[in-house]
């Protein structure tokens, strides 16, 4: 056995631990933080199979961002758990039906001859000093070019629709312009007044009581 | 000699048990010096800025002040740690080291100088982009499990404007590979070494790539709230952020993260801008001309030095300018410079060829 396979099933045990918890954890922060280890652990799979690219993509942008904005959303919502899990019996039947249907189909067709997977079997190795990202970017910026572009045009619609429809102008928001805070002169905001230093005191009624004015 | 360590570790444990044992042995070798720096990084700050401030800062510990971190270590270790009763105990105890492990492993793909690197991988860059945005984690789960309200409202402000900066240093290594035509840390610094101005300072990235340089540069200021980003910690505001419930040893890892985490950030500021361990004098003149480990440590320590200089010198950032500078000044400036490099690279006028 070599250190290879070592690192994976400890990693595959991991990956199904923690993909339990995610359904099992009783705590939402603790579901969202176990998907959060799921997906790491997913992309060390990846790595092991020498797919970095990819790897780092998961972890740089589902770890990294995606999950940063659900467990800020998971902490911040008041949810009551307990209603939430209170038909939870009544549905179980149903889920049952399609969990068991779903397995068997996944058990399926892996079990089933001539699907083609034989030829997965292995993956070979790349040779030395050829870059996998290198190898991911020929294709994508050449053969495929137009729907990795109409990709990226659709990725920048859905931003644009997204923004323009949570974004509403409030009328009692505070907002200063940076622009203007810096233009102003000294003039805008300070008169100076010329006085004289003294300023003649009329006679002041013999001190009746020296308590302070206050 | 190092091919002899290496034999030895394989004879003696055979190859999967030594090989194991080899990869340790290096983690340490590179992870102790980080704790050191780490360490004398908190001396030179109190130093740096006492003298700043025309004080002498911490001289009583040891001739000139100099076994100052060590007692501050100690004093850390025999603290209490307090775990306030409502807090979420498993996970307000591991959010510390979610903030520490990000920013050690991060050092795997550093070359410190040629061929001296832990893992020499292609895809280097991305690799540290993708490490340094985990260390987010700690700070939000730091900032629930406390179950404060000021705890949560730093790890909130902390972990918006971490995401914020990403973006923009994401923007500027962008250019950087996009010169380099490689995620291979090594091979950006050796891309630097030649030119037009054949490997001196002038060939290095940080002139034709001046903009992504200072948004880097800041960025990396903001990623590790310092002041003057220090808004998640602004303690006239929120005492200490998301810090605030913790107590001894494990607020003490919080501050080893931040300060291994600055460490990093002067370290990937040197490989992609600052010419990593090339010398600033051109190959002809004898030793100083010779690329080495120490150019690089020298390179880290000023932009360490940076660091240092600009908490002694602004005053902290207002939460809504800061968000306004990332996302309005930043983000656009580096699009911009793309393109323009992208153009630059295309004429016969390009320097990397």
């Amino acid at each position: 056995m070599t250190l290879t396979t070592v690192i994976f099933y400890i990693f595959a045990a991991i990956l199904i631990v923690s993909a339990l918890r995610v359904i099992t954890a009783k705590n939402p922060v603790h579901a969202a933080l176990s998907l959060v280890l799921s997906f790491f652990t997913g992309a060390v799979l990846w790595m092991l199979i020498e797919a970095e690219f990819l790897a780092i993509s998961l972890v740089l942008v589902y770890v990294g961002a995606v999950m940063v904005l659900f467990l800020f959303v998971v902490m911040m919502l008041d949810i009551n758990f307990e209603e939430l899990r209170k038909g939870f019996w009544g549905f179980f039947p149903v889920a049952a039906i399609v969990a068991t249907i779903m397995a068997a189909e996944m058990v399926l067709i892996l079990l089933a001859k001539g699907n083609g997977l034989e030829s997965f079997t292995t993956v070979a190795p790349l040779p030395e000093g050829v870059s996998n990202i290198k190898q991911l970017g020929i294709p994508i910026y050449t053969d495929y070019l137009l729907a990795f572009e109409l990709a990226a045009v659709l990725l920048l619609v859905a931003i644009i629709a997204a923004i323009s429809l949570t974004l509403r102008r409030r009328k009692n928001t505070k907002y200063i312009n940076p622009a203007d805070q810096i233009a102003v002169k000294r003039n805008d905001r300070l008169r100076i007044v010329k006085m004289q230093a003294e300023v003649e005191v009329p006679e002041a009624p013999a001190a009746a009581d020296d308590k302070p004015a206050a | 000699m190092i091919d002899a360590l290496h034999n030895g570790f394989l004879s003696l444990l055979g190859p999967m048990l030594g090989t194991l044992a080899w990869t340790l042995f290096k983690i340490v070798l590179i992870i102790l010096p980080v704790f050191g720096a780490v360490a004398y990084l908190t001396l030179a700050e109190r130093k740096v800025i006492g003298y700043m401030q025309i004080r002498i800062g911490p001289n009583r510990v040891g001739p000139y002040g100099l076994l100052q971190p060590i007692a501050d270590g100690v004093k850390l270790l025999l603290k209490e740690i307090i775990s306030p009763s409502a807090a979420s105990t498993g996970l307000f105890f591991f959010a510390p080291i979610m903030v520490l492990a990000p920013a050690l492993v991060g050092w795997a793909v550093i070359p410190f100088a040629p061929g001296l690197v832990l893992a020499d991988v292609n895809a280097g860059l991305l690799y540290v982009m993708a490490i340094t945005s985990l260390g987010v984690y700690g700070i939000i789960v730091a900032g629930w499990a406390s179950n404060s309200k000021y705890a949560f409202l730093g790890a909130l402000r902390a972990s918006a404007q971490v995401i914020s900066y990403e973006l923009a240093m994401g923007f500027a290594l962008v250019g950087v590979l996009m010169v380099s035509s490689s995620l291979n840390l090594s091979d950006i610094v050796n891309q630097q070494g030649h030119g037009h101005f054949g490997g001196s300072f002038l060939s290095w990235n940080f002139i034709p790539l001046f903009p992504l340089f200072l948004v880097y540069l800041i960025s990396g200021v903001a990623e590790t709230n310092r002041a003057p980003f220090d808004v998640a910690e602004g303690e006239s505001e929120i005492v200490a952020g998301h810090m605030i419930e913790y107590s001894g040893m494990s607020f003490a890892l919080f501050f080893l993260g931040e300060y291994a985490n600055m460490w990093l950030i002067g370290a990937m500021t040197s490989i992609m801008f600052l010419g990593g361990w090339l010398s600033p004098f051109p190959a002809s003149i004898p030793v100083l001309g010779a690329p080495s480990i120490f150019w690089l440590l020298a390179k880290m320590s000023f932009v360490m030095f940076l660091f240092l200089w600009f908490r002694a010198t602004f005053p902290r950032y207002r939460y809504d300018q800061l968000m306004r500078l990332g996302w309005k000044v930043f983000i656009p400036v580096t699009l911009i410079w793309i393109v323009v490099v992208a153009a630059w690279m295309q004429t016969d006028y390009s320097l990397w060829k």
